[in-house]
């Protein structure tokens, strides 16, 4: 069986691909930092788009809350710390075993892609096996109706907690590598001196962008726990709710100062914080196991389950998992990224109005 | 296989999760050990995760031997929905290997780490090593093509940070973590991209489902180009030849304790997962999959040797020397793989384990030297015998180790990595091996000229011996060294039984 496609999903794939070729093609040509990094954003909220295209609504969020969102803030907060442009590179020498290496890899995509089953088709493998299964077997097994959360959180839940590992070793490596810097050490001696102003946040400064982030920040924190409760509803979780918990403090810092966010999410939470995410959702899956299941296995979160017992609406025991598995993600990932934003925004001596 | 079988090391209720206890031991010890108070603290707990993974490791191995395959269910989904720990003849050679070596580089972290990590960082550097070790182990066991990718970030990202942190004792280790983070996270994307494939053309990612369902499927080129990928990208994090640059400088600036694990275990796990896609996702009887091992592998396995060898002679730094001859070695162990015999491979597996054996002890040794007088150029090492005979000794016992002298378990592997090459008729093959052994022995000569025959220069720093504690772990590598070659049914019984286990009695033909 053919896809099909409306000739206008058809026609967005191709000029969002168009898009993607283009602002690689700039990024590699610029030389302003400030330019790449904003690129660089572009570029993801161009992907979020096509993956929207492509009905994958959870990696469209993930990549525009990560991609387009944090990972600009951060690149910019890194930025602060280097020149705003890349030196002239060395006088262009022909490399040619490179593109020989980026030739081959690109011939052998393009040998690939003539056997690969049409896109979108119901009889490729991909929709037609596992795929398949999952769509079958979560409304009985796991009950979300959020199939993309069943499988990231329960039928592979253990690739999650992996991911979140990973997410927390970059965090540990950030503060072996880089450290929270001076200012963090002088944190603490901030804390209840919350009247000191800081000489370059005097309260006529940014009036106007003070007053309006003090609406929105409460709501972007309230709206990464909507994001992460809501998560087996809609698309979203932990991941997304996270990075999106960590925006609202790196505003908060970006625009009070980061004598303010360090007063008010202090680096040594953060810090502790990246691990008890971790140990929280190591912890979901001890308790099934202490309660005679396999390592993750939400059916045994209450106790061994109780043979042929109807659970009616609701399927408790693995919702309670999934929740309780997300809250160690969302921990985690919050803590690293404001991790990493601390650590490259407390090695200089603040962000003046003058770099912007 | 047959002395775990009698073995009974812990209750029931333990053994059934000890495949995924290996994993998580590790990682919620990991994230305990971020609070630890002092560095010294944070070294007792990993040296505890250590020695229960040995423990575990153990009792797994104990029951594979009994029931052959064991599968543990990730969230008690079976395969393919859910994620599989699946440990067989192949593994478990790999997962005590690992913990063991673990083990031992923990005993020798406590002094080294001390002294060359900054005291605010040991806690710390301690939950990298745990995650590191964790993330291992999860690409030794796991059946799942994503999952072994994301084992391999996993342990990736915590071997980069560990690299890194050698820079307080020279800088040149954060260019040597950057490009190996480079290189590594190509190596990553392509295995990545090869899993991709795989899963278009088969929509699973269970490695044993996948196998089945690619059935036939071998003139598929999804299937094909899935197999380059993920040859390269594994290759990469295996320092295949030409894929080793990363190597050398890694293992030169990163702290002594981190070259010791990772020389031991991290190339080791990679190759293993090479060897797993090749044998048991892909068919080795396949077209594509021999012309890959006779006209890829085996010719860049034997540059390997030859290459390598010769610009280890020329270092100046020792730990550039070993990192060089390291990459020779996965030469050896790549060429009894693509031999592709029953043979083959387990001579490769054979080697795999010996050569943790003699590079942990052979990297003990040299960080022990460095320990006092930070000193690592081979002119430094004049005189080394007479002031620290023991540490010397241990060093002496594994370099002849490594250029396969008899009375050395080093000499076995070569042996019947020799006899499986000659059987395959590829003569040019033994030619390189034997060649390699001469050039073995000019680099490592050369370490043991200048520790032996010479005299310390005038005003050089003095060579102390080594702690005890690390002289007792080197001397325990050291004596496996020799005692293997005696008894070697350990090593090479688990090496044969992988082998036979991916290659049946049928496929090789030649025991």
């Amino acid at each position: 069986m053919e896809a099909h496609f409306s000739p206008s999903v058809l026609i967005a794939n191709i000029v969002l691909m168009a898009m993607l070729g283009v602002i690689t093609i700039a990024i590699i040509r610029l030389r302003s930092l400030f330019a790449i990094v904003m690129l660089g954003g572009v570029y993801s909220l161009v992907s979020a788009a096509w993956f929207q295209a492509m009905d994958a609504v959870d990696v469209s969020f993930t990549e525009a809350a990560v991609g387009a969102g944090i990972s600009t803030t951060l690149f910019l907060a890194a930025m602060l710390l280097t020149v705003r442009t890349a030196k002239p590179s060395k006088p262009i020498k022909k490399r040619w075993a490179p593109l020989a290496v980026v030739l081959a890899t690109g011939a052998a995509l393009v040998y690939a892609s003539v056997d690969l089953p049409v896109f979108g088709s119901a009889e490729a493998p991909a929709n037609a096996h596992v795929g398949k299964a999952y769509i079958e077997a979560t409304p009985s097994d796991v009950g979300t109706p959020n199939i993309v959360t069943a499988v990231l959180a329960s039928y592979r839940g253990f690739d999650t907690f992996g991911e979140t590992v990973v997410v927390f070793a970059a965090g540990v490596a950030v503060i072996l590598l880089i450290g929270f810097g001076e200012r963090a050490r002088a944190a603490s001696d901030w804390r209840g001196k919350d009247e000191e102003q800081d000489e370059n946040f005097s309260d006529d400064s940014h009036l106007i962008l003070r007053v309006v982030s003090k609406f929105l920040i409460p709501l972007i924190a309230i709206f990464a726990f909507y994001v992460h409760f809501h998560g087996e509803y809609s698309p979203g979780g932990g991941f997304q709710a996270g990075v999106i918990f960590a925006v609202a403090v790196m505003l908060y810092a970006l625009i009070f100062g980061l004598k303010a966010a360090m007063t008010a999410f202090p680096p040594v939470w953060a810090r502790a914080g990246a691990a008890i995410g971790v140990a929280i959702y190591g912890m979901t899956g001890i308790i099934c196991m202490i309660n005679g299941g396999d390592f993750l296995d939400y059916d045994y979160i209450f106790g061994p389950p109780v043979e042929g017992a109807h659970h009616g609406h609701h399927n408790w025991p693995q919702i309670t998992g999934i929740i309780g598995v997300e809250v160690g993600v969302v921990v985690a990932v919050a803590c690293v990224m404001i991790t990493a934003f601390y650590a490259f925004a407390g090695r200089v001596p603040e962000i003046r109005d003058e770099d912007w | 296989m047959n002395m775990f079988a009698d073995l009974h090391l812990a209750p029931e209720a333990l053994a059934v999760h000890a495949p995924v206890l290996l994993v998580l031991a590790p990682f919620m010890m990991s994230t305990a050990s971020v609070f630890a108070p002092n560095g010294r603290f944070a070294w007792g707990m990993a040296l505890l995760t250590s020695a229960f993974t040995v423990w575990m490791s153990l009792v797994l191995a104990s029951d594979v031997a009994r029931e052959g395959v064991i599968s543990y269910h990730m969230g008690g989904w079976a395969p393919p929905l859910g994620i599989e720990f699946r440990a067989d003849g192949l593994n478990v050679l790999i997962v005590i290997l690992i913990s063991f070596m673990a083990l031992m580089s923990a005993l020798f972290a406590q002094p080294a780490v001390a002294r060359e990590i900054r005291t605010e960082k040991q806690p710390l550097f301690y939950t990298a090593f745990q995650i590191c070790l964790a993330g291992l182990m999860g690409m030794a066991l796991t059946g799942d093509a994503f999952n072994l990718f994301v084992f391999l970030e996993i342990s990736s990202i915590a071997t980069y940070v560990l690299v890194g942190l050698g820079a307080t004792r020279d800088r040149r280790a954060l260019t040597a973590a950057f490009n190996y983070l480079i290189m590594g996270t190509i190596g990553a994307s392509f295995f990545v991209i090869g899993v991709g494939f795989l899963y278009a053309a088969t929509g699973t990612l269970n490695m044993a489902d996948i196998a089945e369902r690619l059935n036939g499927l071998d003139d598929s080129r999804v299937v094909q180009a899935g197999f380059g990928f993920i040859v390269v990208g594994l290759g990469l994090k295996a320092a295949m030849f030409p894929l080793h640059q990363w190597l050398p400088n890694a293992y030169a600036y990163a702290p002594s304790f981190v070259t010791v694990f990772l020389s031991a275990t991290a190339t080791k796990a990679a190759f293993y997962a090479l060897a797993r896609f090749i044998f048991t996702v892909y068919d080795p009887n396949w077209d594509f999959v021999v012309a890959a091992m006779n006209y890829v592998l085996a010719p860049a396995a034997c540059l390997a040797i030859l290459f390598c060898s010769f610009q280890a002679i020329f270092q100046l730094d020792v730990r550039r020397v070993l990192a060089y001859s390291s990459v020779a070695q996965v030469g050896y162990m790549l060429l009894g793989l693509s031999v592709g015999t029953v043979a083959g491979l387990s001579a490769g597996m054979f080697h795999l384990a010996n050569h943790a054996l003699m590079k942990g002890a052979l990297f003990m040794a040299v960080g022990a030297v460095a320990l006092h007088s930070n000193v690592w150029r081979v002119c430094d090492f004049k005189g080394a015998a007479k002031t620290a005979p023991l540490t010397i000794a241990g060093f002496t016992v594994a370099a002849f180790s490594l250029m396969g002298t008899p009375l050395t378990v080093g000499f076995l592997s070569k042996l019947r990595l020799y006899d499986a090459v000659v059987i395959n008729g590829w003569w040019w093959a033994a030619v390189v091996i034997a060649t390699s052994s001469i050039l073995a022995f000019f680099y490592v000569g050369r370490l043991l000229q200048a520790a032996y025959l010479m005299k310390p220069d005038e005003g050089a720093p003095e060579i102390k011996e080594a702690p005890m504690v690390i002289l007792f772990a080197l001397w325990v590598l050291a004596g496996l060294n020799i005692y293997f070659f005696f008894d070697s049914s350990l090593p090479l019984g688990l090496a044969e039984a992988g082998a036979e286990a991916v290659l049946g009695a049928s496929a090789g033909g030649v025991q």
